[in-house]
Order: structure tokens, then sequence, then C-alpha cells
């Protein structure tokens, strides 16, 4: 089987980032093993859970269901490129003040979609973002505090 | 995942070439969220992953009243959903892509991907069979065209012979009076696999159904066009009694098994609750469109 490794090119977090990578690597081997960046969680690993979601080409995704590969020439943003120098994002503020996390090892991948979703829709119902997040599991919460933090960041960001 | 070659060819023919190459040791990869899983799994060993999704005419999704819908067979669902005019005119289609695992997985997989995948319980299947969706496929040999009721020929298995591949599905202009409609239980709101599933598409005439089309998933090996159970509608009134008939010759043409989603009892009974609750929505939806 060939070995060499690929030369991908994409956009990470707003910065041009190359990395090399194997056939075989999925986008979250590649941002946890390759670029050390673990911010991104591994949860079920078959696309259920929604821990490993990011951002790709304006869309969220289960980072363990694309290849390192297929991110050639996209733009890929992670829960790291969230925060900015100045402070917390307002979604991950809204989810500390609502402890709407407690092991936090789903809250990456709720705070990027979630983040997707009131970039795209403001204001959402209580209804549209329990649909919204059905692709992330969490077995701590109970999801309401999740959706309290969601319905108040989006109070916050003047929704 | 054990080593496998990557290969994004940027023409149908290079790509027809690069899986032909391998035969059966080569597949096409749109979405990736069932081959990546298989592959992982250890339930289907590569040796060459052929990404289509750089090529250009897989990723077109256009539609015309006068061409109608043309879905590039890497298109993921939620272009198709987005777009208004297509999830106006083929609302059974605008269901199953809505429906088929969360926002993560729509932002990936493609319909195309769902019918090459050839799971008895795959979501899309059935409401392309209502919106008599026809499977364009490139091959050694040209390309050829396949009523997605004939494309899958077992679990996991479809008609593409070595070097074949899935481009695109095709769908006629919807008539007047024309409504669809998917519906699938699982025991969940979201992200679950049907235990059944039914589609179905009507024409109206006034009161009277002119033409009708009933599909299942999840009851038999691959998802199935129930013939006698739409025909059971055609030039009647869908009176309660049709709507029984009807889901009767459903039941009729399911041979579920058991398994841990369900007996083939609870499946044989579902799965005719489900084809008059489809019926009556595209019924419904005929009457307002």
């Amino acid at each position: 089987m060939p070995s060499d490794k690929i030369h991908v090119r994409t956009t990470l977090n707003r910065e041009a980032t190359d990395f090399l990578c194997e056939a075989n690597q999925s986008l979250l081997e590649v941002l946890r093993d390759v670029l050390y960046m673990t911010g991104t969680k591994e949860g079920c690993n078959d696309g259920n859970c929604g821990a490993c979601t990011v951002n790709l080409d304006g869309r969220i995704v289960d980072s363990c269901l694309v290849l390192g590969v297929e991110a050639e020439g996209a733009e890929v943003q992670t829960i790291e490129g969230v925060a900015s120098p100045e402070g917390l994002h307002p979604i991950q503020q809204a989810f500390l003040e609502n402890a709407a996390l407690q092991c936090g090892v789903c809250t990456p991948g709720f705070i990027v979609a979630s983040k997707a979703l009131l970039e795209r829709e403001p204001n959402p119902s209580e209804y549209r973002i329990r649909h919204w997040l059905a692709g992330n599991l969490c077995r701590c919460t109970g999801y309401d505090k999740i959706v309290r933090a969601v319905v108040d960041a989006a109070q916050q960001m003047g929704g | 995942m054990r080593p496998i070659e990557y290969v994004a060819p940027k023409t149908v023919e290079e790509a027809v070439a690069a899986l032909a190459e391998k035969g059966e040791a080569a597949r096409a990869l749109a979405g990736g969220t069932d081959i990546l899983v298989q592959l992982r799994g250890g339930r289907r060993s590569l040796d060459r992953i052929v990404d289509v999704k750089k090529i250009p005419e897989l990723n077109e999704l256009s539609f015309s009243p006068q061409a109608g819908l043309r879905i590039g067979a890497a298109v993921p669902c939620h272009r198709i959903y987005e777009d208004e005019a297509i999830a106006e005119a083929y609302p059974g289609v605008m269901d199953a892509a809505t429906l088929i695992g969360g926002i993560q997985i729509q932002g990936r997989a493609s319909l195309g991907g769902n019918l090459c995948n050839a799971a008895p319980s795959g979501d899309s299947i059935p409401a392309l069979i209502a919106h008599h969706a026809i499977a364009e496929v490139a091959g050694p040999g040209g390309r050829r065209d396949v009523p997605v009721e004939d494309f899958c020929t077992a679990p996991g298995r479809t008609v593409l012979g070595p070097g074949e591949f899935l481009i695109a599905l095709r769908m006629p202009t919807p008539p007047a009076s024309f409504g669809a409609s998917y519906l699938r239980f699982i025991p969940r709101n979201e992200m679950d696999i049907a235990v059944a599933g039914a589609g179905a598409s009507v024409v109206m005439d006034g009161d009277t159904v002119a033409a009708c089309r009933v599909a299942l998933a999840s009851v038999a090996p691959t998802p199935v066009l129930a013939e006698a159970a739409g025909a059971a509608l055609v030039g009647k009134e869908p009176t309660e009694q049709a709507l029984a008939e009807a889901a009767e010759a459903a039941r009729a043409a399911s041979k579920p098994i058991s398994d841990m989603r369900g007996t083939a009892e609870y499946r044989t009974h579902l799965v005719g609750v489900l084809t008059t609750r489809a019926l009556r929505n595209a019924i419904q939806r005929a009457k307002e469109a």
C-alpha cells in the first residue's frame, strides 16, 4: 500500500494551515494527533454523538466522518477559533453562566454547532434549538441547561 | 482504518478508470457518512477510495419545470432542502433529506450515497421511488439509466458493476395536483434508523386518485415499490376503506426480519400504519398544491 503522506492545504481558524496526513486519517485525527489541537473531542467516532463537530466551509460536520485529505482547500473552524483575544464568545460565556456542562467532553461540539445556528438564525425557538442540536449528545446535563444557554446567548448577541 | 489509497479524479472518465482498475476493492466516496464508518468498523475492506466530489457534474443541483430535477450524486442533503423551489415541488424528497441523520450528517450525506449504500432502511429511497426517480450510472460501457426501484439488489448490494458509479438522480416535474410524503417510525425523535418507513405519492383528479405510488423501507432486503398498494387507490376516492386496502397491500408486500429494532410482526403492523399516514399526507399536499 502507498504510505507517502499527503500534503493538504487548508484555512484553519482563519489562518493558512498546511499539514501532512495519511489517506485513512480522519479530519478529527489530523486535528488532534497531527496538529495537536485537542479542543475537538472524539466521542463515538461514528457520526452519532457530535463531540467532534467542526465547521467546514460554513457547515457543521462530524470531523470523524471527514477524511483529512477532504479538507484540501477548505475553511475549517474548530472550538479553538471561537473565543477572541478579548475574551470568550457569548455562547461560551452563556454555557458557563448557565452551567450547561458537567464533564465537558461534548461541550466543544455543542458550542461549534450552536454558533453555526445563531449565525444563521439569530433568534431560534427552543424547538428549533433542540432540533438543530439533535446530532450532539450529552450524557450529563439532560440538555435543558444547554438549551437555556443557547437561548441566553441568542439574547446576549441581540437576536 | 487500515491504509488505503485516496484518489480524487476531476472527470467521470478518470473516476471510471480508477474504479475499474481495482474492481471490488475500490468504491466511490461522496459524503462519506456511511463508508467511513464501515471502513473503520471493518465491515468493508477497500484498497482505494475514489472521491467523486471533485467532478463538477456530481455537485450539480438543477431544477426547472421543463427539465425536472437533477441531483448530482454527491450533493449533500442540506442543499436540497434549502432550495425552496425544489422543496416545494418534491415534498417526498424534502421529507427524506430533512430527516436523514442530524444537521452534521446533512452537511455531508448525499441522497446518491444513501441509495448506493443500499441499506434496507435507506430513508431517501422510498421517497425517490415515489417521485419516479431514475439513477444515472456511468461505467466502462458508457452511461445507463436505472429506475431507483431496481437499483438495490440486496442489503448493501446494488446493480453497479465493476467500474460503475452513480452520477445523478433525475426526477420528472410532478404534474398538477401532485403530493408526496415520506414517513418513518423510530423510537427517538431524531438521529435513528427506521424500524419501518413508507413513501407515497399521488396525483389527484378532483376527489379521485388518478395515480399513486407507494414504496417501503426496512421491511424487506431492499427498499421496495409496493405496486399493489398504489394500485389499490387508483380510480377511487381515498376513503377509509380504500386507504385500509392500500395499507393491507403494503403489509402483504413486506417480508421483514426480526432484529433488535423490532419483530417482523411489529414491522408489518407499522408499515401499514405508515402507508396510511403517508398517503393521507400526500393527498393533503396534493390538495394544497
